[in-house]
């Protein structure tokens, strides 16, 4: 198990190689440079010139390449371009505020997922199956920034219950962050919760066809046990890796749902950032985004693993 | 205009002629979309505002040598004064400068600056503090107030509390100049912008670039007739519809830049108005005079009568703006031309020009982007179905917002971008039009126009000015390759209980100045 799980570590760490190789080349590929829209109709070429210089964009592509990877690796993210700043400084707080919403909505949509799906597996047909399924399928469908509009158009606006901005600051206590971010922890929880829920049902489904299950139901346990201790066990790799896309998704795919709600994100700052030709920020939040779904996958992966015994057992 | 002035030492102004025209601009069209409020004519002192400000980046900085978009320049004129005020007619107002004349022949400037102010730290505001301030904007400087400040040659300390500016060329509209929002006062020495101190209403509390603004006020205003608020929020909204359901919810009480197609649903809301501020902002396309086809003068007025400026003005703005005459004069100015015919669309007509320069079967390429501002593209594609009709065959290429300003303004023959609206009529003139200026974007080359711009430069009476600043509008209008199709005004919405939020001629949030004009009722 050991073997498998260092190959698997091994994997990751190349993958994230590979994703920083991806993100500087396609900061490379944006058109324009970075002088050119920080100066936007101000630009004159003398002033241009400097400003290239001052950016070390003479340099060629490779070796600010080399030296971007080699002070990575040494945990430093560098200076944003714009204002000079400390890239890590600058990326913390966001960082802290996106880990937030994601675990907010994380709290709520895991269990409510797992739950809801047991209990569609439970009444398979019934009315609650069909209502759980119909209701998480159009909220999946609706786009993100459309279900956020409505949420904001009758929550906020019409009835006036919950506030529409998530304009959150470092000093905000837990309770107002809460209900700040409250509506688009609700939108992210629609809009993850159907994919996890479904598969739950089904996985569980389709264990409670196998022999031993029938074994369990000739022995006469209650079928909240069978489920709880028999079926959910068995069907716990392919919902591991469901949630940890899901999470990922929380983490790197919130953009739309930052903007929407004014929520001070990393998602946001990257795309200030690109919008500004801010290089060092953008790949920063290029290298976060990536850790995190690689690190989501890896453990998502050692869960599998340990979750089954014919893998657990296996010693080559 | 209730700011103290000097007698009648002022040459380039005086307070008959401001009221005058700022009456004009008032009666000109309807300030205010919705309901008026009581709280609007009696201001009241006390409260923090919420404002919800689309224009912020997180690399802003408090420094004024950076300043590019609304929030640090409402930022900007919280904490800091200039020593001119732009009225909200664009005519220059004292302020740290109690007084203003220029010596005869408009090269040489005296400003006289106000004795009782007090920086945030204590300290008297004094010449050796303006001589500093302006200085940051020249020589080796990224100051975004570079390029105005080019034609100053010196500037010399001739008091405790004057300063005598000597120009390369004369200007007889040079207080205008610094009026610009990058030319606030700070004390001498100062370069710690993490810990900004001004003479401005309020002092910085909190700033997160990009994300939200703290500003509170700790002291008494040196203006009796303004600052009535304790304090700001400012957060940043870039998303239009955000920001109108942040107001609409009452998270917030004041934004800027309202969607016009917004505007007529939020009059619609018993608490909240709309103030609407005729301006200077502008599309324009450029078609440069000396590339083909558009160095052919026929060619250009077919291009001129082939677009239909009240569509575009009704469809992409709501009508919410006034139709442009192909010269950057916003109608909304004083020294607008009312004479001049207005070029409207007119197929025949254009066709005609087309068959007279002989190219009723050319192509235009017709660069545009999103990068440029909100609605260039569709600008491009409504002027293309308009000149369908007039027989002018226009291809639109949609270029990436990247990379816009790098790569094809000021590059390409035929560009959509805009211009913002200038302090002086003579400025906009000038930056855009004269032969030779780097964004004369339609490479326009005319003597006659350089004489008169020139002229008008050196002419201090504005009686004398006026006519001049006319004729150069006439010649942009009948001869440059600039296609100016319409003016857009500048919207704020705001709840009801806000009051102070008033029309101004030059930009939104009362240009800039919200923070030291608004206040909030009860």
């Amino acid at each position: 198990m050991l073997i498998i799980l260092g190959k698997k570590l091994v994997a990751a760490v190349l993958t994230l190689m590979a994703a920083s190789v991806l993100i500087f080349a396609g900061t490379e590929l944006l058109p324009g440079d970075l002088a050119g829209s920080i100066l936007q109709n101000n630009a004159t070429p003398e002033t241009l010139a400097q400003l290239r210089l001052d950016l070390k964009l003479d340099q060629p592509a490779t070796v600010r390449f080399m030296g971007w990877v080699e002070k990575l690796a040494h945990g430093d993210l560098g200076r944003s371009l714009t204002n000079d700043q400390d890239v890590a400084t600058e990326i913390a707080p966001r960082l802290a505020n996106t880990i937030f919403l994601a675990t907010y909505a994380a709290l709520v949509a895991v269990p409510l997922a797992l739950g809801l799906g047991l209990i569609t597996a439970l009444y398979q047909g019934r009315w609650i199956d069909r209502i759980a399924n119909v209701g998480s399928l159009m909220a999946i469908s609706f786009p993100e920034y459309f279900l956020a509009y409505l949420l904001i158009k009758i929550l906020a606006v019409d009835l006036g219950l919950l506030p529409s901005l998530a304009n959150v600051a470092p000093d905000t206590e837990l309770g107002p962050r809460l209900i700040l971010t409250l509506l688009p922890m609700i939108t992210l929880v629609l809009g993850t919760l159907a994919h996890m829920l479904r598969m739950t049902r089904t996985a569980v489904l389709s264990i409670m066809e196998r022999p031993f299950i029938e074994m369990a139901i000739l022995k006469g346990l209650p079928q909240w046990q069978i489920i709880s201790r028999h079926a959910l066990p068995n069907a716990l790799a392919p919902i591991v890796s469901v949630i940890a896309l899901n999470l990922g998704y929380l983490v790197v795919g919130v953009v739309v749902v930052e903007t929407v709600f004014v929520y001070p994100g990393l998602g946001q700052l990257m795309v200030d950032a690109v919008g500004k030709h801010d290089v060092p920020v953008v790949q920063a939040c290029g290298m976060i985004f990536a850790t995190a779904f690689i690190g989501l996958n890896l453990l998502a992966d050692m869960i599998t693993i340990i979750a089954n015994p014919r893998l657990r057992r296996q010693t080559q | 205009m209730t700011n103290e002035m000097t007698g009648g030492s002022l040459e380039s102004i005086n307070r008959r002629n401001l009221l005058a025209l700022g009456g004009g601009l008032l009666a000109s069209g309807l300030p205010v979309i919705g309901s008026a409020n009581a709280s609007e004519i009696t201001p009241r002192k006390g409260g923090t505002i919420r404002l919800g400000m689309a224009g912020g980046a997180t690399s802003d900085s408090l420094n004024p040598v950076s300043y590019t978009d609304s929030v640090p320049i409402a930022l900007g004129h919280g904490l800091f004064n200039a020593l001119v005020e732009c009225g909200p007619d664009n005519t220059p107002l004292p302020e740290l400068a109690a007084s203003f004349e220029a010596r005869p022949g408009a090269r040489e400037w005296v400003f006289n600056l106000r004795k009782d102010v007090t920086f945030s730290n204590g300290k008297t505001f004094g010449a050796n503090d303006a001589i500093y301030s302006l200085n940051m904007h020249r020589g080796e400087t990224r100051s975004g107030a570079a390029t105005v400040m080019k034609n100053v040659a010196d500037i010399k300390k001739s008091g405790d509390q004057q300063i005598t500016i000597s120009l390369r060329a004369a200007d007889a509209e040079f207080p205008a100049v610094l009026t610009d929002y990058h030319l606030m006062m700070v004390p001498e020495g100062h370069s710690d912008w993490s810990k900004p101190i001004g003479t401005g209403p309020m002092v910085i509390d909190r700033f997160d670039p990009g994300v939200r603004a703290v500003l509170k006020r700790t002291r008494d205003y040196w203006k009796a007739d303004r600052g009535f608020l304790d304090g700001a929020e400012i957060t940043v909204i870039g998303d239009s519809s955000a920001r109108l359901s942040a107001l609409i919810s009452g998270q917030i009480d004041a934004i800027n830049r309202v969607d016009p197609k917004t505007v007529s649903l939020l009059a619609r809301s018993p608490n909240h108005v709309v103030a609407r501020s005729p301006a200077g902002w502008h599309p324009i396309i450029a078609m440069t005079c000396d590339r083909a086809p558009f160095d052919n003068p026929d060619f250009r007025q077919a291009m001129k009568y082939g677009i239909d400026r009240q569509q575009i003005l009704k469809t992409l703005f709501s009508g919410l703006g006034s139709v442009g005459n192909d010269h950057p004069i916003a109608p909304s100015s004083p020294f607008f031309n009312k004479d001049l015919p207005q070029i409207a669309y007119d197929p025949d007509r254009a066709k005609s020009f087309l068959a007279k320069a002989g190219l009723s079967d050319m192509h235009v390429l017709m660069q545009t982007s999103d990068g440029a501002f909100n609605g260039a593209v569709d600008l491009a594609t409504l002027y293309q179905a308009s000149g369908v009709k007039a027989g002018l065959k226009i291809d639109v290429k949609r270029e990436p917002a990247d990379g816009f300003w790098t790569n094809v303004w000021l590059k390409g023959s035929c560009v959509v971008s805009y211009w913002g609206g200038r302090p002086s009529a003579t400025q906009m003139l000038a930056v855009g039009y004269e032969s030779g200026a780097p964004w004369n974007l339609s490479h326009y080359n005319d003597p006659r126009f350089d004489q008169v711009l020139n002229a008008a430069r050196g002419e201090i009476d504005p009686e004398k000015r006026q006519p001049l600043i006319r004729d150069m509008q006439e010649l942009i209008s009948h001869n440059a390759g600039a296609v100016i199709p319409i003016f857009r005004d500048y919207l704020d919405g705001h709840h009801r209980k806000v009051g102070g939020i008033t029309p101004h001629g030059l930009y939104d949030f009362c240009n800039g100045r919200i923070l030291e004009k608004a206040w909030l009722g009860a």
